[in-house]
C-alpha cells in the first residue's frame, strides 16, 4: 500500500446541548462523530456514505481542524495535528482544501472570480498581484472555463461553472488532499457528469488524494477507491468499491444499496425496507447503534457494541453477525 | 376515452419580466388516465415545475400567463374556471406535493391542524370528524402513534415524516390526480424508497393518477408508466418508459441516458456528459433549443424549430432527424468530451 495521507483513530466530536438554566454545565450532548478510525492514501478516493445526520460533514470538518475534536487523534502525513497550534495548523491547511455542497452560497456574490481564486493566495502571502492574476487565469483554464472569466462576478455563473470555479480555489495553493463535501449534490445530471470528470481528470494531473463526501450511492461508486459506510456517527463498513457493491455485508450496508432506484424500467429490485428513521444521536440506542431497525437483530445487539471485523484484505464490518 | 382524466393540450406559459418576456413552456402535450403515472424529466429551468404550477393554475398573477393552450381535468376546462371554481378544484380533486418538506409545512400550527383545514376546506365536516378524519390520514401514511402525533408541530418531525404529512394534507380529500414535484429530491435514498413505495400503495388503493416531475430518472423507472422528456421549455420526447428505455430516439435523451451513473458504469471510465449548458429563454431561439449542445446538429437545426411527430404509437419525438422516413444513427459515446 502507498503512504498514508491522513489517519483518524477514535476520533469524536460530541456537541454540548445548552440547557435552558444559564451556568449549568450541559449534561446531554449530540455525538456527531462517536469513535471512527480509518486511514487515506496518497492518491486514492475514500468515500464516505451515509444518510443525513449521520457525521459525513462533521467529519470532514474535523479532519482539517475548522473544529477541534472532543477526542480522537487526526494525523495527516504523521503530524497530530490536534498538537499543533493555530498557526501551524493554517499552514497545514494549504495541503487539506475543502469543496463544499451548494455552490450558490459558498462563493461571496460581490467578490469577482479573480478575487475569490486569489483569496487563498493573499491569506498565505503567496505571490505579488502580478503573479497571482496569471495563478488565477491558469487555474480557471485547469477546470475547463477562460481566462476572461476572471473579472466576472458569480451571478454570472451556472451551478456547473460555480463548482468548477470552487475547484478552481480548492487547488489554488496546490494541496495534497481536498474534501469534497457533496459537490454534485446540488447539480443536473448531465452537469454532474461533467463536474465529476473534472475531479477525475485533476486528480490524474495533480496526484490528488480525495475524500469525497455524498449520499449519491451510484456516484460514490463510480468515483471512489474505498468507500466507508456511516451510521449514527459510527463507521459500519468498510472496503474497496467492489467489495461492499458485490458482497455487502453489514445489514445497513445492504439496506442502503437495495435503496437505489431501478436502473430501467425491467429491473426487479429485491428492497429492504428500513423501518423508521435514523434514532437521535443526542441517545443513541445502546450496544449496536443500528439494533432497532436491522432485520437481523439478535439479543447481544442490544448490549454490545460490534468491533471491527476484518474480512479479506481491505473489508472490514462491525457487526456481530461476522463476530 | 372516459378514463382520461387529464388532456393538456399545447401549453404555453410565458413570464413577463422587465426586459424580455421568458417563454417557459413551449407546446406542453399530455394525456392522462385514471390510475396512471406520468413522469416529467429534465435538467433546472427545463420547465417541468412551471408546467405543474400551470395545471395548478397557481401562476404568480401578472408575471406568469398561458397566451395559448387548453386543459381539460374531468371534463372540465381548467383555464375557463373563475377563481372560485378553481379553489374547490385545488386541493380537492387536484393535490399537489412539493419537494421540500422543511418549508411547505406552517411551523406556527400543529400537523393536525393542517391536515384538517384542508379537510374542512372542502368538505361539510365538523371539528370532530375532521380531527378523527385526521389521525385516520396520519395512519394511512405509516406515521406511528398518530393520536399523540396529530398534535406536534411540524419541527418534531424529521424530513420524511414531514413528507408523509404532506401527502396526507394532499390525500385526504381523496384527489383525482396528484402532483409530485420533486416529493423525494430532498430525503434519503433508504426515506426515498420508503416514501414511494407509500405513493404506490396508496395509488393502487384510490385509484389516483399521478404526475411526477423529477430530475431522477430512477424515480421515473420506479414508478411511471409514462414519462415526457422536457428540454428548455419543449417537450423534446414522450412515450412509455420502456419506449424511452429501450429505443430513445431524441439526442437530448440519449444524452440524458447516458450520463446517469449506473452500475454498469465502470468505475475510473470517463463519464459521458452533455458538453455546454442550457439555452438562456430570455432570447428567442429560432431553432431546436437543444441545437449548440447536439453533437448530431446540422444546418437546419439553428433556424427552423422541429415539430413533434410520433413515430410509433404514443412515442413522440421532436428531431428533425427522427422522422417517420429518416433516422438518426446513434453513434457510440458522442458524449464524451
Amino acid at each position: 500500500m502507498s503512504e498514508v495521507v491522513i489517519k483518524v483513530e477514535n476520533l469524536k466530536k460530541h456537541f454540548p446541548i445548552n440547557e435552558a438554566v444559564p451556568f449549568k454545565k450541559s449534561t446531554q450532548s449530540v455525538k456527531a462523530v462517536d469513535g471512527v478510525s480509518f486511514e487515506v492514501y496518497k492518491g486514492e478516493t475514500l468515500g464516505i456514505v451515509g444518510e443525513s445526520g449521520c457525521g459525513k460533514s462533521t467529519m470532514a470538518r474535523l479532519i482539517n481542524q475548522l473544529i477541534r475534536p472532543t477526542e480522537g487523534v487526526v494525523e495527516f502525513k504523521g503530524k497530530n495535528l490536534a498538537t499543533l497550534g493555530s498557526k501551524e495548523i493554517r499552514s497545514i491547511r494549504k495541503s487539506i482544501q475543502m469543496v463544499f455542497q451548494n455552490p450558490y452560497a459558498s462563493l461571496d456574490p460581490r467578490k469577482t472570480i479573480e478575487y475569490l481564486i486569489a483569496e487563498p493566495l493573499a491569506i498565505h502571502h503567496i505571490g505579488d498581484a502580478k503573479s497571482r492574476k496569471k495563478r488565477v487565469i491558469e487555474l480557471l483554464e485547469v477546470v475547463g472555463l477562460s481566462g476572461y472569466h476572471a473579472e466576472r462576478y458569480v451571478h454570472e455563473f451556472s451551478g456547473g461553472q460555480r463548482q468548477r470555479i470552487n475547484i478552481a480555489r480548492a487547488l489554488a495553493l496546490n494541496p495534497d488532499i481536498i474534501i469534497c463535501d457533496e459537490p454534485v449534490s446540488a447539480l443536473d445530471v448531465s452537469v454532474q457528469a461533467q463536474v465529476i470528470n473534472l475531479l477525475k481528470d485533476l486528480q490524474r494531473k495533480f496526484d490528488l488524494t480525495y475524500i469525497f463526501i455524498s449520499h449519491d450511492l451510484n456516484v460514490v461508486r463510480y468515483i471512489c477507491d474505498r468507500i466507508a459506510v456511516m451510521y449514527l456517527g459510527k463507521i459500519v463498513e468498510i472496503g474497496t468499491y467492489e467489495e461492499l457493491y458485490e458482497n455487502p455485508k453489514h445489514p445497513y450496508t445492504k439496506a442502503l444499496l437495495s435503496a437505489i432506484p431501478k436502473e430501467n424500467p425491467f429491473d426487479k429490485k429485491e428492497r429492504i425496507l428500513l423501518e423508521g428513521d435514523v434514532p437521535s444521536p443526542v441517545n443513541p440506542p445502546p450496544g449496536c447503534s443500528f439494533h432497532k431497525r436491522c432485520p437481523h437483530a439478535m439479543e447481544h445487539c442490544k448490549k454490545d457494541v460490534p468491533a471491527f471485523v476484518d474480512l479479506g484484505e481491505t473489508q472490514k464490518v462491525a457487526c456481530h453477525l461476522y463476530s | 376515452m372516459s378514463d382520461v382524466i387529464l388532456k393538456v393540450e399545447n401549453l404555453d406559459v410565458h413570464f413577463r419580466s422587465s426586459a424580455s418576456i421568458v417563454k417557459a413552456v413551449n407546446g406542453v402535450n399530455i394525456t392522462l388516465k385514471k390510475k396512471e403515472t406520468l413522469g416529467i424529466v429534465g435538467e433546472s429551468g427545463s420547465g417541468k415545475s412551471v408546467t405543474a404550477t400551470a395545471l395548478m393554475r397557481l401562476l404568480p398573477k401578472g408575471i406568469g400567463s398561458i397566451p395559448n393552450g387548453k386543459i381539460t381535468f374531468n371534463g372540465k376546462d381548467i383555464l375557463s374556471l373563475s377563481d372560485k371554481e378553481m379553489r374547490d378544484v385545488r386541493g380537492n380533486e387536484i393535490a399537489m406535493i412539493f419537494q421540500d418538506p422543511m418549508t411547505s409545512l406552517n411551523p406556527v400550527f400543529t400537523v393536525g391542524d393542517q391536515i384538517e383545514e384542508a379537510v374542512r376546506t372542502h368538505q361539510q365536516m365538523s371539528k370532530k370528524e375532521a380531527k378523527k378524519k385526521a389521525i385516520e390520514m396520519l395512519k394511512v401514511v405509516g406515521i406511528p402513534e398518530p393520536e399523540k402525533r396529530v398534535k406536534m408541530y411540524p419541527h418534531e418531525f424529521s424530513g420524511g415524516m414531514r413528507q408523509r404529512v404532506m401527502i396526507a394534507i394532499a390525500l385526504s380529500c381523496n384527489p383525482k390526480l396528484l402532483i409530485a414535484d420533486e416529493p423525494t429530491t430532498a430525503l434519503d435514498v433508504t426515506v426515498q424508497a420508503q416514501i414511494l413505495e407509500l405513493m404506490k400503495s396508496l395509488q393502487e388503493k384510490n385509484d389516483t393518477s399521478i404526475i411526477m416531475i423529477t430530475h431522477d430518472l430512477g424515480v421515473v423507472w420506479e414508478m411511471c408508466d409514462k414519462v415526457i422528456v422536457m428540454y428548455a421549455g419543449n417537450t423534446v420526447e414522450s412515450g412509455t418508459v420502456e419506449t424511452i428505455y429501450e429505443n430513445p430516439l431524441h439526442p437530448y435523451t440519449w444524452g440524458l441516458l447516458e450520463s446517469q451513473i449506473t452500475k454498469n458504469t465502470l468505475n475510473g471510465d470517463k463519464l459521458p456528459a452533455i458538453p455546454g449548458s442550457p439555452p438562456d429563454l430570455r432570447n428567442p431561439i429560432p431553432g431546436c433549443n437543444f441545437a449548440d449542445r447536439c453533437p448530431y446538429a446540422k444546418e437546419i437545426c439553428s433556424t427552423t424549430k422541429p415539430q413533434p411527430i410520433e413515430v410509433e404509437l404514443g412515442h413522440i419525438v421532436s428531431c428533425h432527424f427522427q422522422t417517420n422516413s429518416n433516422r438518426l444513427e446513434r453513434k457510440e459515446r458522442v458524449y464524451i468530451e
